[in-house]
């Protein structure tokens, strides 16, 4: 029979870079059969930077701000993450003190992180009230932020070999009351979310991605937990003396949106757990180890990488012996995370790929650096 | 650099399933990693993916060292679930010489390897889809190529196509 105008026909539709639910300028060109994905392709680089090459323009030291400025929503985590190869390549360990400061201050915005990732992610498919209690809660834990550095965002809390401050008077009672505030507040969005029947429609079932392909793809972080690896760089490779904490890996089964979901509400009462172990037993001494002032690494490379809010985030830098970095490289979880978006979206209704885009927790600063 | 060797049971596998394909195993700062050579790279990333649990590759990337006659080294970082461990494979390069794609062994090399492609212009034999990922397609330099300096981009592009008067 001859086809009538009725036929469905494939149709290539642009999604962005300007959508609401893309979280930044994602470019995402979808290719449909009527409501299902067909296939995708990712445009990416609106915010590209150049920030590997601007690391080669500077000293080590006048570096450690810009990494605040990629993944913008876990400043700290990069901060981290940048000290680290750093004190590495210098073969220099943040003292003790430090070390406990850096570990309630990373689990902190890994919260804050998470907070604004299910805000939004609650928001693009449809839920608007846990956004505003999200942020809310978000706001105290910047408010520990500013209180300690005076920035919020972009913190550059930490310093090469340490911290720049000595926390501030009333630390300890304010990330503790953090603490007791926030677990029944993630009890209250479980109520909201975790029996919701339309959440749940939204979500079981969508995007999955199971262990195998999270492999194959390099997916890390919760996406890789929620299929069911029990992997986290923090167990694994402990890093900044996460070894001397209790706290558990949480995993999911299917792998799907629904399993991301719970996985990261799950991370957040075990950060507070870390928390409240590390806030009882902050070391006291200095808090900067002997680094000279001017930094002038030995020559030699180092890759160092930590468990970001979204996955793995890695640092190989190399060295000349200069004071400026010969080579900086930055492994960004969202980048290598973003690619498995076609595998998770094909054949999936185009409403879902909004969810899609949502689950994989991507800041675009990161993505394109 | 200052390098030990990279001595156990592994490496020792390695050279004999390899041998003058990788002329050196040593270790910096406690990381270990391998320097092979580039027409066996994907074979070594199979074995070590089929043989030996590295079932992660974490990244690839580059350095330009323009005053080498071999310009680049291509790096690539693995990570194995099995034997919580974590090496690298360090590929020399010359310049306009061709390296075979990773992404038949690992599907992640696609981004990373155009990622490389857009910043160094080392291209990948057999990649799918060999373009700039970060830059717009029409972009001439190869930004991390240590000849271009920081503000010696490719104004040309700026100013037609941003509007730009400098080209900054």
């Amino acid at each position: 029979m001859a086809g009538t105008f009725l036929d469905s026909t494939e149709l290539v539709l642009n999604m962005g870079p300007q959508h609401p639910s893309t979280h930044g300028v994602l470019r995402v060109i979808v290719k449909l059969d009527g409501e299902r994905v067909l296939g995708t392709e990712s445009v990416i680089g609106y915010l590209h930077r150049g920030v590997e090459k601007i690391a080669e323009n500077r000293t080590y030291t006048m570096f450690a701000p810009y990494v605040d400025r990629m993944d913008y929503v876990a400043a700290i985590s990069n901060g981290l993450g940048y000290c680290l190869a750093v004190e590495k390549l210098l073969n220099a360990e943040a003292t003790p003190r430090a070390q406990a400061v850096r570990v309630i201050l990373t689990e902190l915005n890994r919260i804050a992180s998470h907070l604004l990732w299910l805000g939004t992610h609650a928001l693009d498919i449809g839920a608007i009230t846990p956004l505003f209690y999200c942020m809310r809660e978000r706001e105290y834990a910047l408010n520990i932020f500013e209180k300690y550095c005076g920035a919020r965002l972009t913190t550059h809390a930490f310093r090469i070999g340490g911290l720049q401050y000595e926390t501030y008077e009333g630390f300890e009672k304010d990330t503790n009351d953090f603490c007791d505030m926030m677990l029944p507040k993630i009890d209250e969005y479980e109520e909201l979310l975790t029996g919701n029947r339309i959440w749940r429609e939204r979500m079981i079932g969508v995007g999955i991605l199971n262990t195998e392909d999270c492999k194959a793809y390099g997916v890390t972080g919760p996406m890789l937990r929620a299929a069911g690896c029990a992997w986290d760089i923090r167990k694994a490779l402990p890093y900044s003396g996460y070894e001397k904490y209790e706290f558990d890996i949480p995993t999911g089964q299917n792998g799907d949106t629904y399993d991301r979901y719970m996985v990261r509400m799950q991370e957040m009462r075990q950060s507070v757990r870390i928390v409240r172990q590390a806030v009882a037993d902050i070391p006291a001494g200095p808090i900067m180890a002997k680094v000279p002032k001017v930094l002038k690494p030995p020559v030699g490379e180092a890759y160092v990488s930590i468990e970001a809010p979204k996955g793995e985030l890695g640092y190989y830098i190399v060295s000349d012996g200069s004071t400026q970095p010969y080579r900086c490289r930055v492994r960004p979880p969202s980048f290598v995370n973003l690619q498995s978006l076609d595998k998770m979206a094909r054949g999936s209704l185009v409403a879902d790929l909004v969810a899609i885009i949502g689950t994989i927790d991507i800041v675009l600063g990161e993505v394109d650096r | 650099m200052v390098t030990a060797p990279w001595e156990g049971e592994l490496p020792s596998a390695l050279a004999a399933e390899f041998s003058d394909q990788i002329p050196a195993f040593l270790s910096y700062l406690g990381q270990n990693f391998l320097v092979a050579k580039p027409a066996s790279v994907i074979p070594i990333l199979q074995s070590l993916k089929d043989n030996h649990g590295f079932d992660y590759l974490v990244d690839i990337t580059a350095v330009h060292w323009p005053k080498r006659d071999e310009q680049f080294d291509i790096i690539y970082v693995l990570y194995s679930f099995r034997r919580n461990e974590r090496i690298r494979i360090k590929v020399l390069l010359k310049d306009g010489e061709q390296i075979a794609t990773a992404t038949t062994v690992h599907i992640t090399a696609d981004w990373l390897e155009r990622e490389v492609y857009d910043m160094f212009g080392i291209e990948f034999d057999g990649h799918p889809n060999m373009r700039r990922i970060l830059l717009p397609d029409e972009w001439s330099t190869f930004p991390l190529r240590k000849e271009n300096g920081i503000l010696n981009m490719d104004q040309k592009w700026v100013q037609e196509n941003l509007g730009i008067e400098s080209g900054q």
